[in-house]
């Protein structure tokens, strides 16, 4: 398939990998302490199993798999609110498809539209738009979720809501933001990372200049990365070689797709329709200043959270779960105590087990259920 | 079966079914006639069951082979075939992937109040249309009619007879290291084409349905290479999670090549957009063949000697370990495995 096949070449992926070997071996990183370099996206953590990338880099190389799945690092308490406005007479709830498996702390959203909640699957919010244009008479409240790669589509459709004047249509605002997350996860002391692999979704929304801080502040190399294989594995080898070459830069690998200023029109309507919240909450990962946003005051009309009162109760993860050591990179998905016991992807106990984004899944599927053979 | 006096069928005159079809009364044999035996052309005398001697089942083979299968697919109508189709090719491949040949069928239909009687005789022509290509007779059959809301339009359960050939033995279980994995040609296309048809993600494409009776494909294959280990048609779940069966009952691997899997352009794009695997997507039309290594060669050119299968190809090899774990050489030049389905089924794809 054109502009697919080129990026998933096996000859010029061994030659990648090859050069990776040889620098790996030059810049002769000790054994018991390799190289920590984070992807930060749930898409490049799905692309790296599926293609079973780990299995083609040296041992001195570990990925760390980041927290860039929004679905995973949704808390309990906000499924349950979803629920709660799921379940009230009178309203459709819309939502992307992997977010109907998520753990709230008595259901998910699946189980709550088995038992009678008007729960629709969509794959746009103008689809859900379109579901409040066809039934005047119902509430319909889609389900924004996402890091800056889904929220300016929130934002438009928000503004096409208004443009049309429909008053029956509402947003239940989850989006996260990335930097004040980057920023949390850089300060954990326990972390020990050499690297990252940065968003190419999120930053072609939001450009490369935001990411100045990590080079400056925290002097970690980021290279910002495509999805397909080719992109993964030559983002490799760039942070490997500002590395070997004593360089802390933000490169851009995904140059044919994001911009160094990013999408200036979606920056624009994200800006007009969101504020930052004081806080938000992460499974796993706890409250992250700055880290979320909400509907301007301005477009309160369309709020969610404004309009029904929800619950808005704080949850515990679950105590045998690992999420937050995982996410950080202080454990592998298989060390968790959990892992493939009491949770699988068929029932998860923790929220990276949830979408196939999440590391925990991801490695499940592809990696087995125990630790992973030996494949090398 | 004898053939008395043909008698006259009845005639619906309403354009929509409503719950006196089901009352047992003279609106539901005229509802039976009318969609049904008209169409399935069966003029024997309506019994409670249908008869089949014995002798005649015999002259087939040694064991009989005996299965049923539900089938709620939306859309009822899909391009390349409908739930009709969809009914009888199912139950037929169950028998036929067990090197049975397949004879007689049965067909219960659960009906919604307000369905179009039209449509219903739709279906009931395209059931007739393939089960006479596939050589089986509907022989029996129920209709039950439930009040709106109860189903969705129409629901079909088909059980089918059909008789192994003596010669033939296969199971999950018999797969050895060094055989070779087999398939009759492009995955995925069942699953792709539905979703298409049900115009959720506003995307248009000319994928089929590969939906087919499979019976002369398999007759063919065993007759020419009799030492098949196992057969299986690829459905839900598609061929990865068959693949895992023959793993975990043989206590075997398995060893895919995604280079050598035949996919359509179309339904690997359509997989691209949409973030599916085409491995997990169902087949209508697609069988996973274990052949002992000797035969493979005989096994792969029965199959492409077939209308129905001359895109089939070898994809994989059974080793030895680790026991009960399906693995796949990526296009990129890594491995992964390849894990039952997990996550979300597609739902109502059959």
């Amino acid at each position: 398939m054109k502009y697919v096949d080129e990026f998933r070449d096996s000859e010029k992926a061994r030659i990648l990998a090859a050069e990776i070997a040889a620098l790996t071996a030059r810049m002769a990183i000790p054994p018991r302490r390799p190289l920590h370099i984070m992807e930060v996206c749930g898409g490049h953590t799905h692309s790296i199993f599926r293609y079973g990338i780990e299995q083609m880099l040296p041992k001195e190389i570990e990925l760390i798999h980041g927290p860039g799945c929004p679905v995973c690092v949704l808390p309990m308490g906000r499924v349950d609110d979803c629920i709660s406005i799921a379940e009230r007479p009178g309203v459709i709830f819309a939502t992307f498809g992997d977010a109907m498996r998520v753990p709230g702390s008595r259901k998910t959203l699946l189980q709550a539209k088995a038992g009678g909640a008007d729960v629709r699957m969509v794959y746009s919010p103008m689809d859900a738009l379109t579901l409040a244009r066809n039934n005047p008479a119902r509430q319909v409240v889609f389900f924004g979720l996402g890091f800056e790669t889904t929220m300016p589509s929130t934002a438009l459709t928000i503004l096409q809501a208004e443009a049309e004047g429909i008053t029956n249509f509402f947003i239940f605002c989850n989006h996260i933001t990335i930097v004040p997350t980057l920023r949390a996860i850089l300060e954990s002391p326990e972390l020990q990372l050499d690297g990252f692999i940065g968003p190419g979704h999120v930053s072609m929304v939001i450009g490369t200049t935001p990411y100045d801080f990590i080079a400056a502040d925290y002097a970690k190399p980021v290279v910002v990365a495509g999805f397909e294989p080719l992109d993964i594995l030559q983002s490799i080898w760039m942070v490997l070689k500002q590395i070997a070459e004593g360089r802390v830069e933000i490169e851009n690998q995904y140059a044919r797709v994001v911009a160094t200023n990013g999408n200036a029109a979606a920056l624009a309507a994200v800006a007009r329709v969101y504020e930052l919240r004081d806080f938000f909450e992460w499974r796993g990962l706890g409250s992250i200043d700055h880290s979320g946003v909400k509907l301007r005051d301005s477009y309160a009309a369309y709020d969610a959270e404004k309009k029904f009162i929800v619950p808005n109760i704080k949850i515990e993860d679950p105590k045998a779960c690992q999420c937050g050591e995982v996410l950080k990179g202080q454990i592998k998905p298989w060390q968790c105590g959990v892992f493939g016991t009491s949770c699988t992807p068929e029932s998860p106990l923790g929220a990276l087990m949830v979408s196939s984004e999440g590391a925990c899944a991801a490695h499940y599927q592809y990696g087995g259920a125990r630790q992973p053979v030996e494949m090398r | 079966m004898n053939v008395i006096s043909p008698r006259r069928l009845g005639l619906v005159h309403v354009p929509n079914v409503t719950l006196a079809h089901g009352g047992g009364g003279r609106a539901m044999k005229d509802l039976i006639d009318d969609v049904f035996l008209s169409a399935f052309g069966n003029s024997a005398p309506l019994e409670d069951q249908a008869r089949v001697t014995l002798a005649e089942l015999a002259r087939h083979g040694d064991r009989l082979a005996f299965t049923t299968d539900s089938f709620v697919v939306d859309p009822l109508f899909f391009p390349g075939g409908d739930i009709g189709k969809l009914a009888i090719c199912g139950t037929v491949n169950d028998l036929a992937v067990g090197g049975a040949t397949p004879l007689f069928l049965s067909c219960a239909a659960i009906i919604e109040e307000g369905t179009n009687i039209e449509l219903l005789r739709r279906v009931a022509r395209s059931m007739a249309e393939t089960a006479a290509q596939a050589g089986v007779q509907i022989v029996t059959g129920d209709t039950k009619i439930v009040q709106r809301g109860a189903c969705d339009k129409l629901f079909l359960t088909t059980s089918g007879i059909g008789v192994i050939r003596a010669d033939f033995c296969s199971g999950v279980h018999l797969a050895e290291p060094g055989d070779i994995v087999l398939v009759n040609g492009v995955l995925g296309d069942h699953g792709a084409a539905i979703l298409c048809a049900r115009g959720d993600m506003n995307l248009e494409s000319p994928i089929e349905s590969d939906c087919a009776p499979l019976h002369g494909l398999i007759d063919a294959l065993i007759t020419a290479a009799p030492g098949i280990r196992c057969l299986r048609d690829a459905t839900r779940g598609g061929v990865a999670t068959v693949l895992n069966e023959i793993a975990e009952a043989s206590s075997t691997a398995i060893e895919i090549d995604e280079s050598a899997t035949p996919l359509r352009e179309e339904v690997k794009a359509f997989c691209e957009i949409l973030g599916l695997d085409p491995l997990y997507l169902a087949n209508e039309g697609k069988i996973v063949v274990i052949a002992p290594p000797e035969q493979a060669q005989t096994a792969l050119a029965a199959l492409r000697a077939h209308n129905l299968g001359t895109e089939a190809a070898i994809i994989g090899l059974v080793t030895n370990a680790p026991a009960g774990r399906v693995t796949m050489q990526t296009i990129f030049g890594g491995r992964r495995i390849v894990d039952m389905l997990v996550g979300e089924q597609l739902p109502r794809i059959c």
